[in-house]
């Protein structure tokens, strides 16, 4: 008697656990699904008017209705990737320096800085940008610039979520490769960066998506300069999301439109990078694994 | 670090009482075996906790030395002192006198790295690198500056054979070793381990994570290995010690009057045979019996 109360109340619970777990994960899917369905809507007319013209041109003209994005596609990766040389090779630097050298004290007040770091709001960089790079550096407002303060922003994050990656570590792992007699810096290439791989390409690829996406602290450092396709990092140009942010205020009908279909060109292209690091991480997981 | 081969052949003080001795019943240890490592009053710490104590022993050349004594006892603690391995550790510190062939392993100007290179360690879970066979056993080679392919190709095929392991690999030394079953990957970690040529083979319950068909294979490769190297293993199971060793350090813990903690103390150690069937310590028959532990 007892212990069928006791089952019948345990499976209750258990239910109403799975009905919230599966509301939650839909509510994501639904979400997600108007985003594309209202967003792909409204950029519509734009693809229409142009067609292909709008991902391979080059002029950006709301008056005469031209509009074609390739300048700000551009404008993205080229400021993300000058973001990621930078911010890479220091963010794991750093990681790899509090989790495999720091002395204890040293650690705690280092990973507390790094992770107020990665809450400042992004206005802040910007403006410091503007005033310290921009104006005292004299770099101007410039691809590189802009690259800079993506690099500044997203590097805490790496280094928080690969220190935590490379703290998983098995120490035994890390004592197979010193009791060969390999340095510190030999076992790190042996154990530590094998095993933290897949993690590693995930932090990096959350840093990307940050960096493809930010708004303002690009758009006010990247110069606002329409048209601009070069790889002279000194040069001014523009980027999807500020392109948005500064027009969107005083546009209409067909502008609305191109500007809407920006945002979801934007969001395709983070979902590309999403899906393509899925791939090589799990390549390199099945690899290591041996199947 | 430089390694005085000279010191190899200073024969064993008789005036050590279990070393060597005459009639203990141990016929194929001549009495000028060297001593590999010699050990007086070791202790180790991990920062206040006194985890083993007074320790004095001597580990003779090209014979297999068993540490045995219940959970606890510092048998693991012990062994990870002979190549430094408690230098990753924070906190952790040798004291007392540890010297492998005259030398003291804890001199200022001894590198750890190169004490490693001479005295190797198989873990007890087996570790191999998320790496190919070849490269697992590359590896140490590589690092202690071997480049050259036809050499490094020479040395894994060695060492796989002298692991018992190259009949079953050999086709696929490209595939990754994380694909082994547990007996083969830790047969991978000895090959590895042999590949740098080390003097001494650290054992750490090398078999305790294996089936009894994989731990008979390891123990047979332990006898052959011994021509080759000096083995110091670690293991739980006394049936183990007796099958192949030639002598037996038993390991106790007791009350440490100094922190009030258990801390390890070597009990007793001679030759495996006499340990195992005439004991001089009362503790050491009552484990070996199993009334204790």
């Amino acid at each position: 008697m007892q212990l069928s109360e006791l089952h019948a109340r345990s499976q209750h619970a258990d239910r109403a656990f799975r009905v919230l777990a599966v509301v939650a994960a839909t509510t994501v899917l639904v979400v997600l699904a108007l985003i594309t369905v209202t967003m792909s809507k409204r950029a519509w007319p734009v693809l229409e008017h142009m067609g292909l013209d709008f991902f391979t041109s080059s002029r950006w003209s709301a008056p005469e209705g031209i509009y074609g994005a390739l300048p700000f596609i551009f404008g993205t990766l080229f400021t993300a990737t000058i973001a990621l040389a930078l911010a890479v090779p220091v963010s794991l630097g750093v990681a790899l320096f509090i989790t495999q050298v720091a002395p204890p004290w040293l650690k705690k007040p280092m990973v507390y800085l790094l992770d107020l770091l990665a809450v400042v709001p992004s206005v802040v960089f910007g403006l410091w940008g503007v005033l310290v790079l921009s104006q005292h550096f004299g770099l101007g407002r410039s691809f590189l610039t802009a690259g800079i303060i993506l690099a500044v922003m997203i590097t805490p994050i790496i280094t928080s979520l690969s220190r935590e990656v490379i703290e998983t570590t098995p120490q035994t792992d890390k004592e197979a490769a010193l009791a060969l007699g390999a340095t510190r810096w030999e076992m790190i290439g042996a154990s530590v960066l094998p095993h933290s791989k897949g993690g590693l390409v995930g932090a990096v690829m959350l840093g990307l998506g940050r960096a493809l996406g930010e708004t303002i602290a690009a758009a006010l450092v990247i110069g606002s300069a329409l048209g601009q396709i070069t790889l002279d990092p000194y040069a001014s140009g523009n980027s999807m999301p500020a392109v948005i942010a500064n027009e969107f205020g005083e546009s209409d009908g067909m502008h609305k439109s191109a500007l809407i279909a920006l945002a979801v060109t934007l969001f395709v292209i983070t979902i590309i990078v999403n899906l393509v690091a899925t791939a090589i991480v799990q390549r390199s997981m099945r690899r290591s694994r041996g199947t | 670090m430089t390694a005085d081969d000279s010191h190899d052949d200073i024969p064993v003080q008789r005036a050590a009482p279990r070393i060597g001795h005459r009639g203990s019943g141990d016929p194929q240890v001549a009495i000028d075996t060297p001593v590999v490592f010699d050990l007086e009053d070791v202790a180790v710490y991990y920062g206040a906790f006194r985890a083993v104590r007074g320790v004095a022993m001597k580990v003779l050349k090209n014979q297999i030395t068993a540490l045995i004594g219940p959970s606890g006892c510092g048998k693991t603690t012990l062994l990870r002192a002979f190549n430094r391995m408690h230098d990753v550790i924070p906190g952790a510190r040798v004291t007392g006198k540890l010297q492998y062939h005259g030398i003291d392993l804890y001199g200022p100007q001894v590198s750890a790295t190169e004490v490693r290179r001479r005295i190797g360690m198989v873990f007890q879970k087996p570790n191999p690198f998320p790496k190919s066979i070849y490269d697992n056993v590359a590896f140490g080679p590589r690092v202690n500056g071997t480049k050259n392919k036809i050499e490094l190709d020479a040395i894994v095929e060695k060492s796989l054979r002298a692991a018992a392991l190259w009949d079953e690999v050999k086709d696929r030394l490209g595939s990754s070793a994380l694909g082994m079953s547990g007996g083969q990957q830790q047969r991978l970690c000895i090959a590895r381990t042999i590949a740098v040529e080390p003097e001494v083979v650290l054992m750490d319950e090398p078999c305790s994570a294996l089936d009894p068909i994989a731990t008979a294979r390891i123990e047979e490769l332990m006898r052959e290995l011994k021509s080759r190297f000096t083995i110091v293993i670690v293991t739980h199971n006394m049936q183990q010690a007796a099958r192949v060793s030639d002598r037996t350090a038993f390991f106790t813990a007791e009350l440490d009057s100094a922190n009030d903690r258990r801390t390890g103390i070597l009990v007793e150690y001679d030759v495996t045979q006499k340990i195992f069937s005439n004991p001089s310590d009362e503790r050491t028959e009552n484990y070996i019996t199993g009334r204790f532990g």
